[in-house]
This record gives structure tokens, sequence and C-alpha cells, in this order.
């Protein structure tokens, strides 16, 4: 609703913007630059999220945009509060997360003087934003804020950033909060053109082997149903990216799960046997592939995504098709005839049974077990963020996820640190669900400041970490390409964690052997304070299945 | 491959930095790029000249459609139109070689537009062939310096490139 003409602050007028966009959510970290933004924040009744880091108000912005489905809003102060945002915007970014940043600038008067705390954060920032903007007069204050929530959250979302100096946030402002936006050169295509979408309906009509491979797109434009619809209808089989983790649930007989380098044996096998590979809001990143030129080499591709730009650009296309994944599958949907396909879901029977998803079984506590067990005994529904490490790919693999919005991981830009401040932001979004976040003890100390504002905030997070006293993904790495020579992979002063918990006010387990597994799992379940287990494992685990650079994807070393 | 794209953008501080940003950022090669006004002052129009394969040009035009601040892309390679480029070249010129450049000058239908005691500055617009074929005549001169603008083009007949075939704005 557009508000009454009349003169405010810049400030006041960015918080008419605010509500008017329904924002009951800030995440932040004040300073100088930035208090006018803050002054009229306070008075707006919105709440605000005091994090310990800026980098972390923008994973927790992310982590409550990915599981609400809204965009998720930041405030940062100028020069080194801009800078501390930066990882937080790429890692948005690459997983096309709606987020807008607010940052305060020195005065208009200053900005290019290298002023005290000046630094251009919009010009740092063109490469990881969807859009950015550097306000100067006030009156375009409220349509730029506007223009920056619409930008952020249609066609393919992403991060925004508005810089505002200081005397800008202060000066009158007479304009409006517009209602209507006048973007011409923006212009997201949502329906897919109708040939194309016929062209698709024939070539699943005549495939014999279909796979349909789900990504983070069927998550954003909430394309799950039509997704499992269509997949019962036509009897194919569906794999997923990482960040389409829950686009299908795991437990649906026509799941395949991940595909990828750590992807599923099955999954990975299915892409290099299929002749017809249908990628839903995906961007067959070389994560995906394997050795390119030998990907699903038997397959015609079929590419469906909302950004023309994804399409092409890493692989051959055969049938491309611009849209929003919903709109293109509600289509296209009337458009296939029902299939069965007893030959191709009993061949991907096979491929189940000749290579299950294994670790062989050890004394020591194995932390893919450990998974299992979380997702056997949250139902596969609970929340769970991850950080960057082993321990992510375990989760992706191991915990069985049935519901979109529930698996949060940076999964483009691969940071670590990203699972604490994402799970408060999650739990801030999703108050009735268990959040956990599995992370290892690498990453879990560059986001652990964050234990201070989720305690501050009441929420009962529950943090598994593993603690194998290394960066043990990297050290696999060096097993397999720098012949076992492990640099500066081994942690020697990690804290007691469980001590360090306690230390937060937060309960503190430690799991050391596999009869402990359980019983710490359905306590940790069963408590409504913030917890944190600590899961001893070896050094030595690896992550498996295991692609090899250069290698194609059904080319896997197994346990 | 050379590609002439003509674009219309945004007339807002930052865009050209958003533009050659993206070329550099993902390792396009752009052989020319030159900026101005449009008729309509909120506008400019880049005619950005890149170097590359099939692939790599469709690469760089959906992800220059990507940017907010471009309203318009078009590839006129194919389209009959009319490209020049304005060159100034200063060139080594004693009296005793003079009357030869102006011969050159003449033939190119190109202007000497400054005299110093031993140099000379000629200004000569053209495709870029022409222009390559001026500069290699005045080589065995001396060309002390070359100031050249980039590509800018049109099309020819009636038709324009310009905001009338892309609606108005967008936006809810
Ligand atoms: C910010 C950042 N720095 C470095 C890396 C490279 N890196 C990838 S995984 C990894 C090890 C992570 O260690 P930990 O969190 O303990 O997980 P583990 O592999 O041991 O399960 C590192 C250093 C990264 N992904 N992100
Ligand atoms: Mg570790």
């Amino acid at each position: 609703m557009a508000q009454e003409s009349k003169v405010r602050t810049g400030a006041r007028a960015l918080m008419e913007v605010l509500q008017d966009e329904g924002v009951e959510l800030v995440f932040g970290y004040p300073g100088g630059a930035v208090l006018p933004l803050y002054h009229e924040l306070g008075k707006a009744n919105i709440r605000h999220v005091l994090v310990r880091q800026e980098q972390n108000a923008v994973h927790a912005a992310s982590g409550y945009a990915r599981t609400s489905g809204k965009t998720g809003v930041c405030l940062a102060t100028s020069g080194p509060g801009a800078t501390n945002l930066v990882t937080g915007i790429a890692t948005a970014y690459m997983d096309s997360v709606p987020v807008v940043i607010f940052t305060g600038q020195v005065p208009t008067s200053m900005v290019g003087s290298d002023a005290f705390q000046e630094t251009d954060i919009t010009g740092i920032t063109i490469p990881i934003t969807k859009h950015n903007y550097l306000v100067k007069d006030v009156e375009e204050l409220p349509r730029v804020a506007k223009e920056a929530f619409y930008i952020a959250s249609t066609g393919r979302p992403g991060p925004v950033l508005v810089d505002i100096p200081r005397d800008v946030a202060l000066a009158p402002c007479q304009a409006p909060v517009p209602e209507r936006l006048e973007l011409r050169g923006y212009k997201p295509t949502y329906q897919g053109h109708l040939g194309q979408l016929r062209a698709l309906a024939k070539l699943l009509r005549e495939a014999e082997r279909p796979v349909l491979f789900a990504g983070g797109g069927v998550v954003v434009s909430r394309a799950e149903g039509y997704l499992q619809e269509l997949a019962a209808k036509i009897q194919a089989p569906v794999a997923t990216s990482l960040t389409g983790l829950g686009a299908f649930p795991e437990d649906n007989p026509l799941s395949l799960g991940m595909v990828g380098l750590h992807g599923k044996p099955c999954a990975n096998h299915a892409v290099m046997e299929c002749d017809l590979l249908v990628g839903l809001g995906v961007r067959f990143d070389d994560r995906v592939t394997g050795a390119i030129e030998r990907f699903a080499p038997q397959a015609q591709i079929a590419h469906v995504d909302i950004d023309p730009a994804e399409i092409g650009k890493n692989v051959r296309v055969d049938l491309p098709l611009v849209g929003d994944i919903s709109c293109v599958l509600k289509e296209l949907l009337p458009l296939v005839e029902p299939a069965r396909r007893p030959a191709w879901l009993e061949r991907i029977k096979d491929l189940r049974n000749s290579y299950p998803l294994t670790y062989g079984r050890g004394g020591a506590v194995r932390p893919q077990w450990v998974i299992e067990r979380l997702g056997e005994m949250t139902r596969g529904q609970a929340i769970i963020t991850t950080d960057v490490g082993q321990h992510q790919m375990w989760a992706a693999l191991f915990y069985g996820f049935t519901e979109p919005r529930t698996f949060i991981s940076s999964c483009g830009l691969g940071t670590m640190g990203y699972g604490l401040p994402a799970a408060i932001g999650a739990a801030l979004a999703r108050p009735q669900k268990q959040v956990w976040v599995i992370t290892g003890d690498g990453s879990f100390q560059m986001g652990m400041p964050e234990l201070g504002t989720a305690r501050e905030q009441g929420l009962p997070l529950k943090i598994l970490l593993f603690n194998n006293q290394s960066l043990a993904m990297v050290r696999q790495l060096q097993h397999f390409y720098y012949d076992r020579q492990y640099t500066a992979v081994k942690f020697s002063g990690n804290p007691d964690f469980v001590r360090l918990a306690e230390c937060y006010g937060a309960e503190g387990l430690r799991i050391t052997k596999q009869e402990e597994v359980v019983p710490v799992l359905a306590r940790a379940l069963q408590s409504d304070s913030l917890t944190l287990i600590e899961c001893l494992i070896s050094e030595e685990e690896m992550v498996y299945p295991m692609v090899l650079n250069g290698s194609a994807l059904n080319e896997m070393l197994l346990p | 491959m050379k590609r002439t794209l003509s674009v219309l953008v945004e007339n807002r501080p930052g865009v050209l930095t958003r533009v050659a940003g993206l070329f550099s950022r993902r390792g396009y090669n752009i052989d020319s790029l030159a900026v101005g006004r449009t008729e309509n002052p909120s506008i400019s129009r880049m005619t950005i000249v890149v170097d590359g394969d099939e692939q790599i040009i469709e690469q760089v035009s959906k992800q220059l459609n990507k940017l907010i601040d471009v309203i318009k892309l078009s590839d006129i390679t194919d389209d009959p139109h009319v490209g020049r480029e304005l060159v100034l070249i200063k060139v080594n010129a004693e009296p005793a070689v003079r009357g030869e450049i102006m011969q050159i000058v003449d033939i190119f239908r190109a202007r000497i537009v400054d005299i110093a005691r031993n140099s000379l500055i000629i200004e000569a617009t053209g495709d870029a062939d022409k222009i390559d074929a001026i500069e290699n005549s005045l080589r065995p001169f001396g060309i002390r310096e070359v100031v050249r603008t980039g590509k800018i083009a049109m099309l020819r007949g009636a038709k324009t490139r310009g905001m009338e075939a892309s609606g108005d704005g967008a936006g809810e």
C-alpha cells in the first residue's frame, strides 16, 4: 500500500518500505554510519537480531529466506561492517537466495575521499549481487528500496545491496513508497514457450529411459508437488542436485538421491545410462557433471530454468526451455501421457541393489551411521543446516530428506561457517520445526560466536559436531591428489566443545562410542534448550562415493 | 568471429563498470566499446564489438541481458547497418613528404586537422577496414600516436533498434 506523500527522513521512509514488504525480522550489526537507520528501526518495532559478525547476518538472513521462502533482510555499517558481509553475500548469490542488504555509508560529501570507514561496497559487490545501488538522492530511496525487494525475490532470486550514505538517511524525503515499479531492463520469463513445452512432452513420450534432475529451482518455485505428479504420471526416476535435496522425497520409490562427485551410486549410474535427462532448475555445475565430455553420454538433454544464461552454459542442450519450474510443470502435466516403464525401473532397481550406498563397518563411531539414525529419529523432517566438509556430504547422502526447504547448506560457494548462523535464521523462520546443525570442528569454529546469538534469541538449536580434529575433507583431497602428504589439516588446539557449549548456557553432550549414539540423540531431541553434541570420529574417514578428477560419473571410488 | 552488439542501457552512473566488469570477469574479449547518450536522455547506447565463437557470443548476450541496467540488446552483425569509427592519427611529416601524405588523406577522404613543424594530425571516419587501411598507408612515415573511438553502428533503412520494440516497464 502506498503511503500518503509526506515529509519524513530517508531512514523513516525506508522503514515504511520494510513494513510495506511485511518484513518481520532484520539481521544486523550496528556502527556509526548506519545509526540513523538503527534509530528508526528501533522506533518501527521491527524485530532485530544482533549477530556477532556481519557475515553471519547474511547467513542468518539466508537461512531465514531458504526455510520460509520470504526475503531475508540485513543491516550493517560502512567500511569493515560492509566488507564483513562479502562472504555472506557471495554465499547467497551462488545459491540464488533472496536477501536484501542495507549498508550505511559515509556522507555523500565524503564519498570517494577515503574517509574513515569508507569502502566502495557497491563496487566490491557488483560480481556477487543480482543488483546493487548507492543512493545519492533521498527522493530515490523509497523506490530503490522497493526495487531491491522486487529484484531479490523475483525471477532467479539473489542478494541485492542498497548502500545509504548517512546524510541521505537523515535528509527529508517526500517521495512516497511507490505502488508500481517501472523496471524496463528486468522482465523475468515465467511462462514456458508453448512450442518448447510440446517438444518436451514429445521427448518425454519418446524416451525409454528418462531421468528427471531436480535442483534448487524446484525448491525456489515451490514446484515439488508438480514434480511428484509428473514423476508418478510418467514413471520417471528423479535425481537431485545438492541444492535440490528435499525437492523430491527420498523415501519415494522413484527417488534416486543426489547426483555428482559424491552422488549416490544409483543416481550417477542412472544419469550415465538414461536416454533423456531433464534438468529442472539446475546449473549442471562441475560438481555434478564429472568429466563434462562424458556426462550423460546417451542422453538428450532438456534444460528448464528461469535464467536463460544457465541454459547451454555448461552442457550441450538439445531442448532449452526458459521459465519458472512451477509454471512450466503445471503447463507440461496435461501435455504428457501416462507411461509405464517396467524395464527402466527394473534396471534402476538392479542398480540400487548392485551399488548400494554403503560405508564399511568399523568399531568406532561412524558418522554415516549417526546421521542415518538422526534421519530415522526425526523421520527425515527436521531442518538440517550444514557446514562444509565431509560432514556436509554425509548429511546430504545419509539423512534422507523428505521435504523441501529442510536442507540448508552452502552448496555453490561451499562456505565454512554457514551452518550455525543459517540455523538461527531457520529457527526464527520456522519455530515449530526442529533445527539441527550438522557441522565439523573446523567449520564450527568459523561460526562459533553465534552461539551467543542463539542463546540470546532463546533458540533450541541442536548442534551435531563431528570432531575429527582436522579439516578432513581437505585431508581427503591430499590423500587422493597429493601423495597423502597431510599439510595444514590437523588441529591440536581444539577447545573442549562440551564445556564450550556450557559456557554459553547450552547443554553439552558427547558421543564417544556407538552405544551412546541413540540415547544421546534421543536426549537432544527431547530437550528444548540449545544443545551441542560433540561426536568423536576418526580423521581417516572418507566420503564415498568419490568421482576422481577427470573421471566420468559412473567411475566412482566406493568403500 | 567478431560480432557487433547494440545495447541500450540506463544512463546511470556505474553502468559502464557493470558492463566492462562482466567482460573481464567472465573472460570475454571486448574489441571495442563505444558509449553515448541516445535521443532519450535517460538511455545510453553501447556499441560493443566482441570476439568469440557462437557459444561465447550467446553467453555474452545472455549475461549482459541479466544486468538490470541493460534494457535491450541486439546482435546487429548480420543486419545491414552503417558502422563507423573515428580515428585521429599523429604522423611524422617532414615538409618533403607532406605532399605524399596529403594524397593519401585525399584518397581516404580524411582530413588534416592540425599541423606542427614536422607532424600532422589526420582525422578519418569509416568502417574498421578503412581505418585499418589508412593507418597502414601512413605507417611508413612514422605514426606517433593513434586514438580510435571504437565502432558505433546504426541499422540501415527506417528500422531502429530503440525502445519502441521492447514495450514499457515491468514490475508489479
Ligand atoms: C571459508 C572456507 N575456507 C576454506 C575452505 C576449504 N575447505 C573445504 S572443506 C574444509 C574442511 C572443513 O573441516 P571441518 O569443518 O572440520 O569438516 P570435516 O571435513 O572435517 O568434516 C576446508 C578447509 C572452505 N570450504 N571454506
Ligand atoms: Mg573436521
